[in-house]
């Protein structure tokens, strides 16, 4: 087990970030700020238009651990633990979900939550429900 | 102009996920662990991501257009169904397996560890896999009719 510290203010801070990305997102062009879409529309662009901001958006996204490690000194944690293999097929797994289920946290947690959409309230719901059912049967019953 | 500014959108994301800890699977996992190593950290990202999009986007949403589009582009289905439901199931045990999202890893990209290169390869694997099943699926209800 790997035990992690309680970070209420950092925590509150980068979601409220989240949520200022969000907000500047629907302010510029309209568009809710879901990771799966942003990736599901780069590996399978309807247009080179519907690429190029989904790539912006990307470019700035994985600029953001460089932005934190100038200011703090430390690149953001990444704990890892798991085995490889529990890592890929988890990516498999929440690859399949996510596209049947049309998002994930960003999306549906965030975005359609914030516009008290119904179907991102069950997504949101039933994703998290699943979620703590998966880590206790994985930590707690099969006791990996 | 549209693209600088989508560009540092996605700054202020990245930087909002990586001081969060949702690009920390040890942190994710934990918070679902409530009976064992539980961290409540990510109660707070929610938190505040939540209230801070409400705000903003009732402010938004009091403007005609977006800045530099013509109109909004929400999601309107309104259809809660078995693909909704089942994918976002899917999408639980997944993230409970791996202790990475989608908005999690691709910030996290930027950090160059290797296991989000494999988290975030696996992930457009199983995006692919399942459009090629919906894709079948689609032609033969195609076929159906």
């Amino acid at each position: 087990m790997f035990e992690t510290a309680f970070t209420p203010w950092a925590s509150l801070a980068g979601g409220v970030l989240i949520g200022v990305s969000a907000t500047l997102l629907m302010l510029f062009v309209g568009r809710v700020m879901g990771a799966t879409g942003v990736l599901a529309g780069l590996v399978q662009p309807s247009s080179g238009q519907d690429f190029a901001w989904r790539a912006a958006l990307l470019a700035g996204m994985v600029t953001g651990p460089a932005i934190v490690w100038l200011v703090s000194g430390e690149m953001p944690a990444v704990n890892v633990p798991i085995s490889t293999i529990a890592l890929v097929v988890g990516g498999l797994i929440v690859g399949v979900g996510v596209t049947f289920g049309s998002g994930c946290t960003s999306g549906h947690g965030v975005c359609g939550m914030a516009r008290l959409s119904p179907r991102s309230i069950v997504a949101t719901l039933t994703f998290m429900a699943f979620t703590f059912v998966t880590v206790f049967m994985i930590r707690h019953v099969l006791g990996a | 102009m549209k693209l600088i500014a989508i560009y540092l959108i996605g700054v202020v994301f990245g930087v909002g996920i990586s001081i969060s800890g949702m690009a920390n699977p040890a942190k994710v996992l934990n918070f679902f662990d409530i009976v064992g190593t539980w961290d409540p950290s990510l109660i707070f990202v929610m938190g505040g991501a939540l209230v801070t999009t409400f705000v903003g986007y009732k402010l938004v949403f009091g403007r005609e257009a977006p800045v530099f589009e013509d109109g909004f582009s929400v999601p309107t289905s309104r259809t809660i169904d078995t693909k909704l439901v089942g994918g976002s199931a899917v999408f639980g045990i997944g993230w409970g397996i791996a202790g990475f999202c989608p908005g999690g890893a691709l910030p996290a990209l930027g950090t160059g560890r290797w296991e989000v290169f494999a988290f975030v390869a696996a992930l457009i694997c199983g995006i692919f896999l399942a459009k090629f099943v919906q894709s079948i699926a689609a032609g033969r209800s195609a076929d159906a009719t």
